[in-house]
């Protein structure tokens, strides 16, 4: 699998995310600047890591959803290529247009970094085929903005849709209030595109993939994207 | 000279906050009155925050060497060999009266100045901890402070990209009027790869880096190095804004030059900016500095040279440039959209000349701006010693369950989670030891090695025993790194204390420092870096001595760490260490008893030092299981939060007969750990220990869902865990 | 020419600062107010004096960038 990680000015989970990657595929990722034109032949998967992109300056991703790469972003999407945002990167890809919705400051105001359990709603999905369907997997989040905002149709749309591939939940994968860490409408950690190839997510995979993190939950995000790509190879 | 200036009276200089008899000192090293320009620019470079006048002196004799120290105190951080090649670069500062005036942005700009100290030596940061100190949660601003400081501090750090992983978090009245903020920053290097700030070669262009210069903060350094009084809420327009997302822009930039070989010198612009930065460039490098400031990016109109020179806008550095490297080292700083300009030139005159307009501004001797900063040698007087307290004359109030249960829910010992999730402390992934331990423990880069780092000191300790309580922060920052399994390696200090023209203070810090001297000594944990900060006071009510000590440490292998909690029920828990049972300056004998008294516990550097060796070997040869090491609040105290992050219990056995109960549980006496090791290895080691001569014993064992002693009350695990996870958010919330 | 771009939020979109903003002023005993909404403001400076010209680009400007027109709402002013 040939990945390609988005770099614009104030990301700063490129390496994670690079790590998570090579260990998963075996391969080095190509890091593209954000004012490239086009992104690297053959890329299989893009994606927009976390960080604090233009410093969340006027909205979280706003800049960063109208720099020049995002047009080559676009069309790969468009042509059913696989698309992965986390954290500032859901948040890009929201501004950008290639997801519905918006992400909100936290419900409690303040940033918060702590361990939290998803629900993986769906196994059948390139983002989730490595886990089963109500798997509840660890993950961290470390976010400010991570609280998930649509109008009512939209939510609808995604819930009948089965758009909505990870859930903030219990660690007995409960979910409600109680386990809903920044407010966000009906627990709402991830969600795919219409066509089911791009995917955003709040939390972050990509550091729970070492056993040195305490914990690998994550791996199986990485492992399933690339076990997609080997099959359809 | 310019004529547009003010003029020199005797008012102006006191607002520079410089005595007559310093501005004899100009005078007389000037042969002549100084321009407005040269005035700030004194002003600046003879403070205490700049120039260390009043600390200088006693600085000297701190330990700053060991084979592997590169760079002691001196430049930007301190640098230590950690082996294959590999350096650490680290050092903690103050930024305590702007966070008091304005919190978010005070807090947010320490944690940039420390950052740039230890990414202009080369060194990319991969870990922040910190120090605060706030006053009583009584007291009407605590919440508000305390509110914006974390909020700063993780605005900051969280959106420049390096995890924060450790700290300390305190609150006394003392701090009331003055609250500290210290940051410390760690980053990594290659060992022959650091970047110096002295300047080298003659007609080398000098290149201003970052955002551009504005009004802020003028005066900052000054501010520094002033107590507060009535009128300190005026001062709120001198402090400086914050930008992390420039600071993460000018850090790529930075590495990239700097691997592109452009680099002679750099060095940050921090405390009294475009000056220090300039002066001490070219001073350290027996060169002078001919500056023009029309060259200097302004995003104000009409800045004077007073005020371009004494600027702390943020996120700016200066580097002296290879020429050759000019179009290569702009090219890559354009592509990060920052401001690259050169704005003057190394010259053989050992002058500093600043220009502006086509006028020389100031004109001065460039190594004489710092060496002939004033040196104090201030009267200092010790203060009596306090009386020791027995335990025998201590009457438990409560029992020992009940007294358990009030200590874990105190200010003093509760969780700090409320503080450390409003940090990022997982970026880079290579946290392999979270907030809430003994010390944060990092992964370097893809492994096997690993960082220990630690910060502390126990203020109330240096202001009953200034001597004890400095040697008693670095000790515990050593056994804060050893209980994890890290060797430790060196040392950076931040020295907060009053004002030091007063005797006592002077004489609180002199003798922390001998006791820090001794520590360091003693331990082979020499100090690399460091910062002081006086003037902590507020109409004459001095903060409590606060040596903060951060402390960094190393493991060959990163797996073989130790946390404290507890891994399995059945085991065999031990204490290493003499336990006569110290309450003086306990927390239980203050928060219990309601005495703030006595002598602290005192410290014996050798058992420290034979005590950790011996826990730390059992650490790498997997026999401990667990390690914690004991510090306030005691050994029960360090039991219970050991079985609060596991949710298993301990069944204890009773107190010595020896020793006093209450003494024996909550005392403070130093040099301590509890290890756990499996039930069938207990035997052995006890045995060897005898053997070392290492005091060891077996207190109980490990499982069941209460702390149990014989003979008391059990206190189950959950309902401690309730009241240690409780307190903070509820206070922080209106609601303790 | 100086113009001023309002930007709100819609109504309806939770506010969670215009909340917190509300207790804040209650606590410190300001009487009286009912709600807090909290919005942006953009001073802009055009180049030219073709009042029209300005209008349409800083329409362009609040519908491109400065707001997301999902959740929030803007107004223009020209203040001379």
């Amino acid at each position: 699998m040939k990945s390609a990680v988005l770099v614009f000015p104030g990301i700063n989970r490129e390496r994670d995310m690079a790590r998570a990657l090579k260990l998963a595929s075996g391969n080095e990722t190509a890091m593209v600047w954000h004012a490239e034109t086009s992104l690297p032949a053959g890329t299989d998967l893009v994606v927009v890591p976390g960080g604090f992109s233009y410093g969340d300056y006027l909205r979280c991703g706003a800049i960063a959803a109208r720099a020049p790469v995002m047009d080559a972003v676009r069309d790969f999407a468009a042509k059913g290529g696989l698309v992965l945002g986390v954290c500032n990167g859901f948040q890009i890809l929201c501004e950008a247009g290639l997801l519905p919705g918006v992400l909100m400051r936290n419900a409690r105001l303040k940033f918060i970094c702590k361990d939290v359990h998803l629900r993986v709603e769906r196994s059948n999905t390139p983002f989730t085929r490595g886990y089963n369907a109500g798997q509840v997997i660890r993950v961290p989040v470390a976010h400010g903005e991570g609280n998930y905002e649509a109008d009512e149709e939209t939510l609808k749309r995604l819930e009948g849709e089965g758009r909505v591939l990870y859930r903030y939940c219990s660690a007995d994968g409960a979910v409600g209030e109680h386990a809903n860490i920044n407010g966000a409408a009906h627990s709402i950690a991830g969600i795919v595109s219409e066509r089911g190839n791009v995917l955003g997510m709040m939390p972050h995979p990509e550091n729970h993939v070492e056993d040195i993190m305490g914990c690998t939950d994550g791996r199986g995000l990485f492992a399933g994207l690339v076990a997609h790509m080997d099959r359809a190879a | 000279m310019h004529s547009n200036e003010p003029k020199i009276t005797p008012e102006l200089v006191a607002s520079h906050g410089l005595k007559p008899d310093e501005y004899e000192r100009i005078l007389k090293l000037i042969g002549r009155e100084p321009t407005f320009t040269e005035l700030g620019i004194f002003s600046a470079m003879w403070n205490e925050h700049c120039s260390y006048k009043s600390s200088r002196i006693h600085l000297r004799g701190l330990p700053t060497k060991a084979p592997w120290v590169i760079q002691g105190p001196g430049e930007n951080a301190g640098v230590i060999d950690i082996g294959d090649g590999q350096a650490v670069v680290f050092k903690m500062e103050s930024h305590n009266h702007p966070s008091y005036i304005e919190p978010y942005q005070g807090a947010t700009t320490g944690v940039g100045g420390i950052l740039r100290d230890v990414f202009t030596m080369g060194a990319r940061p991969i870990a922040c901890l910190n120090a605060l100190s706030f006053g009583a949660p009584e007291h009407p601003k605590t919440r508000h402070l305390v509110s914006g400081v974390v909020a700063g501090v993780g605005g900051y750090g969280n959106s420049f990209g390096v995890p924060t992983v450790g700290g300390q978090v305190r609150f006394h009245t003392r701090y009331d009027g003055n609250i500290l903020v210290n940051a410390m920053a760690v980053g990594l290097a290659d060992a022959d790869k650091i970047f110096y700030a002295a300047a080298s070669g003659v007609n080398m262009p000098i290149v201003y880096l970052g955002s551009k210069t504005g009004r802020d903060g003028i005066h900052g350094a000054s501010m520094a190095s002033a107590e507060f009084d009535d009128d300190s809420a005026e001062k709120r327009p001198t402090v400086q804004v914050g930008d992390p997302f420039a600071e993460k822009l000018l850090l790529e930039a930075c590495l990239e030059i700097m691997a592109a070989d452009c680099v002679i010198a750099i060095q940050d612009m921090g405390a009294a900016g475009l000056t220090c930065s300039a002066v001490e460039m070219g001073a350290k490098g027996d060169l002078g500095v001919d500056l023009d400031l029309d060259a200097v990016p302004t995003r104000e109109t009409g800045m004077s040279a007073y005020e371009m020179m004494l600027s702390e806008s943020q996120e700016r550095m200066l580097m002296v440039l290879k020429p050759e490297k000019e179009k290569e080292a702009e090219a890559i700083f354009r592509k990060w959209g920052l401001d690259f300009a050169v704005v003057g030139y190394t010259t053989p005159s050992k002058r500093f000349v600043v220009k502006h307009g086509g006028d020389v501004m100031a004109d001065l001797p460039i190594k004489e701006l710092g060496d002939e900063a004033p040196l104090y040698d201030r009267p200092h007087v010790g203060q009596p010693a306090r009386a020791v307290i027995a335990a025998r004359e201590v009457t438990p109030p409560i029992g020992i369950a009940q007294a358990l249960q009030k200590l874990i829910a105190t200010p003093e010992l509760c969780s700090k989670r409320w503080v450390w999730e409003q940090y990022d402390h997982v970026i880079l992934g290579n946290t392999v030891q979270r907030p809430g331990g003994d010390a944060a423990v990092i992964r370097v880069e893809e492994g096997p090695k690993g960082l220990a780092l630690t910060v502390d000191v126990t203020p109330r300790y240096c202001e009953a025993d200034p001597y004890q309580g400095g040697m008693q922060a670095v000790a515990e920052a050593w056994r804060n790194i050893t209980a994890v399994g890290g060797r430790p390696l060196a040392i950076t200090d931040n020295l907060n204390f009053g004002n030091p023209e007063r005797p006592e203070i002077m004489g609180q810090f002199v003798g922390c420092l001998k006791g820090i001297s001794e520590a360091c000594r003693a331990l082979d944990f020499p100090v690399v870096s460091g910062n002081v900060s006086l003037y902590n006071e507020t109409n004459g009510r001095g903060i409590l001595p606060t040596p903060s000590i951060g402390g960094v440490g190393v493991l060959d292998d990163f797996t073989k760490s130790a946390s404290l909690a507890f891994k399995a029920g059945g085991e065999a828990i031990l204490l290493i260490g003499e336990t006569q049972g110290w309450l003086g300056q306990s927390v239980y004998l203050r928060d219990i008893c309601g005495r703030e008294e006595g002598a602290p516990p005192p410290v014996d550097l050798a058992a420290e030092k034979r005590n950790g060796d011996v826990v730390r070997g059992m650490i790498h040869a997997g026999t401990a299981t667990a390690a914690h090491d004991i510090s306030d609040g005691g050994l029960l105290v360090a039991l219970a939060e050991m079985a609060m992050a596991s949710g298993i219990g301990a069944q204890l056995l009773a107190a010595p007969a020896s020793t006093v109960p209450h003494a024996f549980w909550f005392g403070e006496d130093q040099a301590r750990y509890v290890v756990t090791v499996p039930a069938a290895e207990a035997g052995l080691v006890l045995a060897k220990m005898k053997g070392a001569g290492v005091p060891c014993s077996r207190i109980g064992t490990t499982g069941g869902d209460a702390i149990a002693i014989v003979g008391e009350d059990a206190v189950s695990v959950a309902s401690l865990k309730d009241g240690f996870e409780s307190w903070l958010p509820a206070y922080m919330a209106g609601k303790a | 020419m100086k113009a001023r771009v309002t930007v709100t939020l819609k109504t309806g979109i939770l506010d969670p600062q215009g909340k917190a903003i509300e207790g804040a002023l209650k606590s410190l005993g300001v009487d009286g107010i009912a709600s807090v909404r909290q919005g942006k403001v953009f001073d802009i400076e055009l180049a030219g004096a073709d009042k029209a010209k300005a209008e349409a680009a800083l329409k362009d400007a609040a519908d491109k960038l400065l707001a997301n027109t999902v959740i929030e709402n803007y107004r223009v002013e020209l203040l001379g």
